[in-house]
C-alpha cells in the first residue's frame, strides 16, 4: 500500500509533468508531420539535389543518437534566445520528421499510379491531383505507422529531462533521488505513460476508423 | 473549328526505351466518329490512345487537336485534356470520395464551376448511365460494370469534346460487359466522338464507322468493320480475326 500512498501523495507534481510531456509531444510531431511531409515530397521530386538533401537528412537523423540531437538542439537553440521547450520540441521534430518522412513516401508511393492518371486525365494539374486524389488515400494508409510514431514519439520525450525539463520521467527521478526510493517512481511513473499512450491509441484508432469509412 | 476532324495525327512515334512503340501511325478521325482501336496485345493501340490525351508523350511527329497542333511547349495540356475524357480498363474512381463526389470532383476543382450546378449535372449524368440509386455509395461498393459507368460519367462531366476508352470492358466478369457498352452505344448514338480500344468484335461491328488494326507498332489496316472484319486485305489483318472471332 504503500506505492498507492506515494502515487496519491504525488499526483499533482505528476500530473503537470505528464501535461508537459504531452505539450512537449504533441506540438513536436505536429511539426514533425510538415517536415516529414516536406522531405517526402523531394524524395519523389525525382530530381537528383533534391533527392540527396533528403537522403543526407535522414542519414544524419537515422545516424545519430536522438539524445546528441536533443543536446545539439539544446546548447545551439539556447545560445539564440530560443526557449528550452521549443529546443526540445525542434529536436523531436527535427528527429521525427525523418521517420515521418519515409512514413509519407511509402504510403505515396502505393498509391496506385492509375489514380494520379484519372486525376490528370480529367484535366487537374500535378500538383491538383496531388492534392486532391493522391494525398487524403496516402494519409490514410499512413495511420497506422503514424500512430506508430506518435507513440515513440511520445516516449522519446522522456530524454528531454536530460536537459532538466520537467516533464514525466524528470519528475519521477527526482522524487526517487529525493526519497532514495527510485523503484516507486519508476513503477508509478510507468504506469503515467502506459495511461498516456493508452489514450493516443485510443486517438488514433478514432482517427483511422473515421478515414475509413469509405471502405 | 476550321476543318472538320477532331483529332489528327501525323507520322506520330513513340518509344520506351528501346522498345518503339508506335511507327510512323497516321490517323484522323472526324466529328462524330467512332473509332475502335483492334490488336493484339503490345501491338500498341492503348500507347497510341494514351498519346491522343498526352498521358504519353510523342517522340515525334504532330497531333492536332480541333484544328490546333498541340506541343507540350505551347499548350497548357492540362486545358487540353479538359476537353479529352479517357475511360481506363480498371476504372480508376478516386475510393475516397463517393459516386457523386467522383462525377462532381473535376467540375468543381478544375473548372471552378458554382456547386449547385455541378451537382445537378453530375446526378444528371448519373441517372443517364442509370446509377441515380448509387449516388452516396463508395465505390468499393460497386460491381465493375457500376464502377465503369461511374467512370464514363466522370469523365462526360468535363462536357468533353471527344471520349477515349481503353480497353473499358476487359476487366470485367462477362456478364457484366453489356452494361457498359450499352452506355457507350448511347453515347456514340447522341454523336459522341469515339475512340476505344477494344477487344469486342460484336460492338465494333454494330457501333464503329471504322476500325484500325494495329500490329507491331503500325497500323496495318483501316476500314469499315464489316469490311475489315469479313473481307481483311491484309494476310495479318486475317490472323488476328482468325485467333479472336
Amino acid at each position: 500500500m504503500d506505492l498507492l500512498t506515494k502515487f496519491i501523495d504525488t499526483y499533482p507534481v505528476f500530473l503537470k509533468g505528464m501535461l508537459l510531456t504531452f505539450q512537449l509531444t504533441i506540438v513536436a510531431v505536429f511539426i514533425a508531420i510538415f517536415i516529414g511531409l516536406f522531405f517526402a515530397f523531394l524524395k519523389i521530386s525525382k530530381m537528383k539535389v533534391l533527392e540527396w538533401i533528403a537522403d543526407i537528412y535522414i542519414f544524419l537523423v537515422r545516424g545519430t543518437p536522438l539524445v546528441v540531437q536533443i543536446f545539439i538542439f539544446y546548447f545551439g537553440l539556447t545560445a539564440l534566445d530560443i526557449s528550452q521547450f521549443w529546443s526540445v520540441v525542434l529536436g523531436l521534430a527535427f528527429h521525427n520528421g525523418a521517420y515521418i518522412a519515409e512514413i509519407f513516401r511509402g504510403s505515396i508511393q502505393s498509391i496506385d499510379k492509375g489514380q494520379m492518371e484519372a486525376g490528370r486525365s480529367l484535366g487537374m494539374t500535378a500538383g491538383l491531383a496531388m492534392r486532391r486524389i493522391i494525398l487524403p488515400q496516402a494519409f490514410r494508409r499512413a495511420m497506422p505507422p503514424l500512430g506508430n510514431q506518435f507513440i515513440i514519439a511520445l516516449k522519446d520525450s522522456s530524454l528531454a529531462s536530460f536537459i532538466g525539463m520537467y516533464e514525466l520521467f524528470n519528475v519521477a527521478t527526482t522524487y526517487g533521488s529525493n526519497e532514495y526510493d527510485y523503484m516507486s517512481y519508476l513503477l508509478i511513473v510507468a504506469v503515467y505513460y502506459l495511461v498516456l499512450v493508452l489514450i493516443f491509441s485510443i486517438l488514433v484508432n478514432m482517427v483511422e476508423k473515421r478515414m475509413a469509412s469509405s471502405d | 473549328m476550321s476543318e472538320s476532324y477532331m483529332i489528327k495525327v501525323e507520322k506520330l512515334n513513340k518509344s520506351f526505351g528501346d522498345l518503339h512503340v508506335l511507327k510512323d501511325i497516321n490517323i484522323t478521325v472526324k466529328e462524330s466518329d467512332v473509332v475502335c482501336l483492334i490488336g493484339a496485345s503490345g501491338s500498341g493501340k492503348s500507347t497510341l490512345l494514351r498519346c491522343l490525351n498526352f498521358l504519353e508523350l510523342k517522340d515525334s511527329g504532330n497531333i492536332i487537336f480541333e484544328g490546333e497542333k498541340v506541343e507540350k511547349e505551347t499548350h497548357d495540356l492540362n486545358k487540353v485534356r479538359e476537353k479529352v475524357g479517357m475511360v481506363f480498363q480498371h476504372f480508376h474512381l478516386f475510393p475516397h470520395m463517393t459516386v457523386l463526389e467522383n462525377v462532381m470532383e473535376a467540375p468543381l476543382h478544375v473548372k471552378r464551376q458554382p456547386k449547385d450546378q455541378v451537382k445537378k449535372d453530375a446526378q444528371e449524368l448519373l441517372k443517364k448511365v442509370g446509377l441515380s440509386d448509387k449516388e452516396n455509395v463508395y465505390p468499393s461498393k460497386l460491381s465493375g460494370g457500376q464502377k465503369q459507368r461511374v467512370a464514363i460519367a466522370r469523365a462526360l462531366a468535363m462536357k468533353p469534346d471527344i471520349m477515349l476508352f481503353d480497353e473499358p470492358t476487359s476487366a470485367l466478369d462477362p456478364e457484366l460487359v453489356g452494361e457498359v457498352l450499352s452506355t457507350m452505344k448511347e453515347l456514340a448514338l447522341e454523336g459522341m466522338t469515339m475512340v476505344v480500344v477494344t477487344h469486342e468484335m460484336g460492338f465494333a461491328r454494330e457501333v464503329a464507322d471504322w476500325a484500325v488494326y494495329m500490329h507491331d507498332g503500325r497500323i496495318v489496316e483501316v476500314g469499315h468493320p464489316e469490311d475489315l472484319f469479313n473481307s481483311p486485305r491484309e494476310q495479318r489483318t486475317k490472323n488476328f480475326l482468325d485467333s479472336v472471332l
